[in-house]
């Protein structure tokens, strides 16, 4: 990528002549308006009043110079994922029992991005609560920018499709919890930035499941998501969950990288060769030797989705149809009627799915079997990766087995197989480890995408290993 | 390994304490798809010795941390009202439905 091409430079540009911001900004609502005439769904919320206000704000910061206009993202223009609460803007994590729900409130990394003179642009499409690959489990399904018969990926298939999309200057706040940032940054051909679980604060999250959702970043490039991570991460102290930890970017010396066989050998053999000559570049530089994880191939994705139902069917019993959202006739109802006939109207199936499934793991008697022993397996699993960080520095393998599907192969899934899509970005994710996915390059003018996984507070790592990539 | 048999019943009745109420044909694509990520997916664990193994409650070791009792100001009560539709709130409260 071209330094001009780069968010630095536009903000460079932007502290020297405000109508570089002007400019931008107007091109990109034009965008999202062609994106919403197309019917290519990458917008849930769009609210041109707030963005203009926005703007004048900005206007002014310029005139007066002060600490926006000296801010990192000075001018730059960026979408959110639904599940991220904006103050007054409809934010729905993707679900009808959220319609009309307009937060009091900016999450923590909203009001991060806002005091580094960032524009809050739209909100982005995503599968209902984040709970899918493809991004199918919505009322507005994003189609893929490379060919619109194929699926963006998942869960924020509308954050992917919208940075490949848009020709602007734009960064995306995504959220991952299995994988809902790397999956569409792999099929859209972006950058996918997930941090190590506890960086970034979740205040303002419409929560999946809380002990491994994350908020991250996809962008167009590793400067960019590298970028907008530096500015969002950081102590917390309204989340209980959030880390002594920031980010800050920094070249860091990487000597030795492990390609992990198992996702490899799985992947689709033009996966397997694309991502196999990047591998070949990256010898240049680093030693690569093959490494092995077994124990995650084989029950990572069994505990991961243990874990994440039983957290999941938790945090979404709040939802009641009461006091937000969408809301009902009470008169002449028990409460229990009342609660049973909102949910059961306005959860897609996918979301009911994973509510028995999560209500079955916690249920007395198999609390045990499952949702603990999932728990004790996760232990185990985390071990696995941290003994092979210690002779390597980060792994790689691809992103995805294969390139976007088609909507009409993704029909034909069951549900079991649906969630046997997740294999290379589940392991990472259940062990709270920082990832990066990079474009490796194109079958079929479909992006092939690069995974990098490096040990708690690697990001560093993976920043030093994806600029070569990158470079490359 | 506990014995479990996915029926329509179990689903039933996990699907009432869960407060959703599931139509027939609802049912009758639930069952088989649990059925079979149960045993082909959630069961495999059961192969896994974790004996003497801690649960990660998170991926990462924390510890409690606690802020100062500290009164804040919070929202107020028009702010509350605000996400609330008109025929659900009465004289400044929410309005529920009934109870007992």
């Amino acid at each position: 990528m071209k330094r001009e091409e780069s968010i630095e430079y536009f903000v460079e540009c932007a502290r020297k002549d405000f109508s570089f911001v002007e400019k931008n900004l107007s091109q990109i609502i034009n965008e999202i308006k062609e994106s919403q005439r197309k019917e290519l769904n990458y917008i849930e919320e769009f609210d041109e009043e707030s963005v203009l206000l926005q703007l004048n704000e900005l206007k002014k910061s310029f005139e007066n110079k002060d600490s926006k206009y000296n801010g990192k993202l000075f001018g730059v223009p960026v979408t959110v994922n639904d599940a991220i609460c904006v103050k007054g803007i409809e934010s729905k994590a993707g679900s009808k029992i959220l319609k009309r729900y307009k937060p009091l409130f900016d999450a923590t990394v909203i009001q991060k991005v806002r005091s580094e003179g960032g524009i809050i642009l739209a909100k982005t499409t995503q599968d209902e609560f984040g709970f899918g690959s493809f991004s199918i489990n919505t009322e507005k399904v994003p189609k893929n920018p490379f060919d619109n018969e194929c699926s963006c990926g998942g869960s924020g298939g509308g954050a992917g499709g919208f940075t490949a999309y848009t020709k602007s200057f734009h960064i995306a706040l995504g959220e991952s919890t299995g994988g809902s940032i790397a999956c569409p940054a792999s099929f859209c051909g972006c950058v996918g930035f997930t941090p190590t679980y506890g960086l970034v604060s979740r205040v303002g999250l419409i929560d999946y499941a809380g002990s491994l959702d994350k908020i991250g970043v996809i962008g167009k490039s590793v400067s960019d998501a590298s970028l907008l991570l530096e500015v969002i991460s950081g102590f917390d102290e309204n989340d209980s969950t959030s880390l002594n930890n920031g980010f800050e970017r920094k070249e860091v010396p990487i000597k030795r990288i492990g390609v992990v066989k198992d996702f490899f050998d799985n992947s689709d053999e033009s996966v397997k060769k694309i991502v196999g000559e990047k591998i070949n570049e990256l010898k240049k530089f680093f030693e690569v030797e093959e490494v092995s994880l077994p124990l995650n191939v084989e029950y990572a994705l069994s505990a991961y989705y243990v874990i994440a139902t039983s957290e999941a069917s938790t945090n979404l019993a709040k939802f009641s149809g009461l006091r937000y959202g969408v809301q009902g006739i009470v008169e002449g109802k028990h409460f229990d009627e009342y609660f049973s006939e909102v949910r059961s109207n306005e959860f897609s199936e996918e979301t009911k799915r994973r509510i028995i499934l999560g209500t079955f793991t916690r249920m007395s008697g198999f609390r045990e079997a499952y949702y603990l022993k999932a728990m004790k397996v996760r232990t185990v699993l985390i071990k696995e990766f941290n003994d092979v960080f210690e002779k390597f520095d980060a792994l790689i393998y691809p992103s995805m087995l294969t390139v976007a599907p088609k909507f009409s192969e993704i029909e034909k899934l069951s549900p079991l197989q649906n969630f046997s899509m997740d294999i290379c970005t589940v392991p990472p994710n259940l062990a709270g480890l920082p990832h990066i996915s990079i474009n490796a390059g194109f079958v079929n003018n479909l992006p092939v995408g690069l995974m990098i996984v490096a040990p708690h507070f690697g990001e560093n790592k993976l920043y030093s290993i994806a600029k070569v990539i990158e470079f490359e | 390994m506990v014995q479990v048999e996915v029926n329509v019943e179990l689903i039933k009745k996990i699907a009432r304490n869960a407060k959703i109420e599931l139509k027939e044909e609802e049912l009758e694509k639930l069952v088989p798809q649990i059925r079979e990520i149960i045993l082909k997916s959630f069961n495999k664990l059961s192969e896994f010795d974790t004996t003497g193994i801690k649960p990660s409650f998170q991926p990462i070791e924390t510890s409690n941390r606690f802020r100062k009792d500290e009164v804040k100001k919070g929202i107020t009560r028009e702010e509350a009202l605000l996400n609330v539709i008109d025929n659900l709130k009465e004289e400044g409260y929410f309005k529920g439905p009934k109870a007992i």
